[in-house]
């Protein structure tokens, strides 16, 4: 299980993060939804330890990582898998040689062993054969699934995806979600993720939690966001211009 | 307004002070972020591959560049001896007197201001790239340090290189002073190289191996710091690469002068 209490975090005198209080059950989805620039990616970078809070703690199974550091930090981190915003591959290495980097660098695979799970993990995002591209000669939409792709290929127990889908066709954005299901339902893996694709994240969460203003305005399972009697999550689902 | 007056003569004061702060503050991160990498240098594993690659990167793709340099300076340097010592009839010591200038000074020097110039400015580009696209923060989460798979090879790289792309610049250096000297004003081959033999030692060899290799740890130590360390966006990466060839070529010619007055 994943809890984070009273996160507190600004820039420059600038606060991102008010307060931000959120219980994540383990192997649970979690969506995370809330304006643009409101927080939600620097949010999930203090659950992975890229950024540190002002004050405020995260609590990961019982042990308290927020300010973990060199091995200690890594023992942890080994157990995740991050889909970045911008996908983040390696752009000196081939798509396939991304997704076989965490298995080469962290496992005893042997090199056919690797090449089976790098092509099994990239025919579960619908890639098969691009392992050979470039990360700059694909699409952007192709880019995101290989991200997928490498964050899942080390089975890791808790999973975070920021923004997984955006910028994808209606299609992939439906199939990336499936597979985030199915993933999901054969490993069991916790996972949070940042997404903007309402009504879809509705069929797939267990629980949405709507991050305004720092702070976690409303959290529960869908059915519940969506009949809820705050004016700012109703706004914000229903894609209602401000003031209204 | 709480009494602005005091504060307004103090400002000068304050903004001393805080300037002063900020850089003692950068001071200590530029070398906390070098004992950082000797703390992964010697923890293993080593990534020997990476290293290689570096070697590349660094070394033989700046082969052509200190090839050109080293010859231009060694035929200027041949000219321009040649000329000043003939007006005291002791052109006999052409050779040793460009052999010297090079190995004590230009060679290392100059080799390191161009492969700062080359690879430098790239290693800051491509680390400053990876930073701003998160690839640095991915490698992280991944639990692989990038220190261990982005700065430790660099630095060893340039430890390695300099000193044999000083060497290489050196010998091509000399033989741009031969060219000039010998075949093109016609000293003899015989004292060029023999009084050459005479007069350089191995403190001098020694002396310019030493600057090398601490030029070669300097440069890719700037750079790789310089590129963790960028602002937002293209144009943090561009500020970084530009501050990264300024301060390695401020820091070469500094230690340049230092170690000259310091090694024998
Ligand atoms: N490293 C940083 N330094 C300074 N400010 C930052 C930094 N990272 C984020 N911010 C600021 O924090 C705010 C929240 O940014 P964040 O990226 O978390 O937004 P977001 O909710 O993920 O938005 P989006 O949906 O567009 O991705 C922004 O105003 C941003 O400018
Ligand atoms: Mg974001």
């Amino acid at each position: 299980m994943i809890k984070v209490e009273k996160l507190v975090k600004s820039f420059h005198g600038q606060p991102v993060l008010r307060g931000v209080d959120l219980e994540v059950p383990q192997g649970s989805i979690t969506i995370i939804i809330g304006r643009s620039g409101g927080g939600k990616s620097v949010f999930l970078k203090h659950l992975i330890g890229l950024l540190r809070p002002d004050s405020g703690r995260v609590v990961i199974d019982g042990t308290d990582v927020t300010h973990l550091e060199g091995g200690e930090l890594d023992r942890i981190r080994q157990r995740y898998g991050v889909v970045f915003q911008g996908g983040a591959l390696f752009d000196s290495q081939t798509c396939g040689e991304n997704v076989a980097f965490p298995l080469r660098e962290k496992t005893r695979l042997s090199g056919r062993e690797v090449a089976q799970r790098v092509e099994a993990s990239l025919a579960q995002v619908g890639l098969e054969g691009v392992g050979r591209k470039y990360p700059a000669e694909i699409s952007g939409g192709m880019r995101k699934r290989v991200a997928i792709a490498l964050a899942l290929v080390t089975e890791p127990q808790i999973v975070f995806f920021d923004e997984p889908t955006t910028g994808l066709d209606p299609i992939l954005v439906n199939s990336i979600h499936h597979l985030i299901r199915d993933l999901h339902r054969r490993h069991g893996f916790t996972a949070i993720m940042v997404s903007h694709e309402i009504p879809e994240i509705f069929e797939i969460a267990d629980t949405v939690a709507m991050l305004h203003e720092g702070r976690i305005v409303e959290h529960g399972p869908p059915d519940a966001i969506q009949r809820s009697a705050n004016p700012v999550v109703q706004q914000f689902i229903r894609g209602e211009p401000e003031g209204h | 307004m709480p009494d602005p007056a005091p504060s307004a003569a103090l400002r000068p004061v304050e903004a001393l002070g805080d300037w002063t702060i900020s850089i003692i503050a950068s001071l200590g991160r530029f070398l906390t972020f070098f004992l950082r990498a000797l703390g992964s240098l010697v923890t293993p594993p080593f990534k020997f591959n990476v290293f290689v690659d570096r070697v590349d990167y660094i070394g033989f793709r700046s082969l052509l560049i200190i090839l050109l340099t080293g010859a231009f300076t060694g035929m200027v340097l041949g000219l321009q001896i040649f000329l000043t010592l003939s007006r005291f009839g002791s052109e006999a010591f052409l050779g040793p007197a460009v052999a010297l200038s090079l190995i004590r000074e230009l060679g290392p020097v100059l080799a390191a201001l161009m492969i700062t110039g080359r690879a430098g400015s790239a290693l800051t580009a491509e680390l400053g790239i990876m930073r701003i696209t998160e690839q640095i923060d991915a490698l992280e989460v991944m639990a692989l340090s990038p220190f261990r798979y982005l700065v430790v090879p660099s630095i060893l790289a340039g430890l390695v290189t300099f000193p044999l792309m000083t060497a290489l610049f050196d010998v091509i250096g000399i033989l741009g002073g031969y060219l000039v000297g010998v075949k093109l004003l016609g000293l003899s081959a015989g004292t060029y190289f023999g009084e050459m033999q005479t007069f350089v030692d191995m403190r001098d060899i020694m002396t310019g191996f030493w600057k090398s290799v601490l030029f070669g740890v300097v440069v890719t130590w700037v750079a790789t710091y310089k590129g963790f360390h960028v602002g937002h966006g293209a144009e943090g990466v561009a500020r970084a690469t530009t501050q990264a060839v300024v301060l390695a070529s401020v820091l070469i010619l500094m230690w340049d002068y230092f170690l000259g007055s310091v090694l024998p």
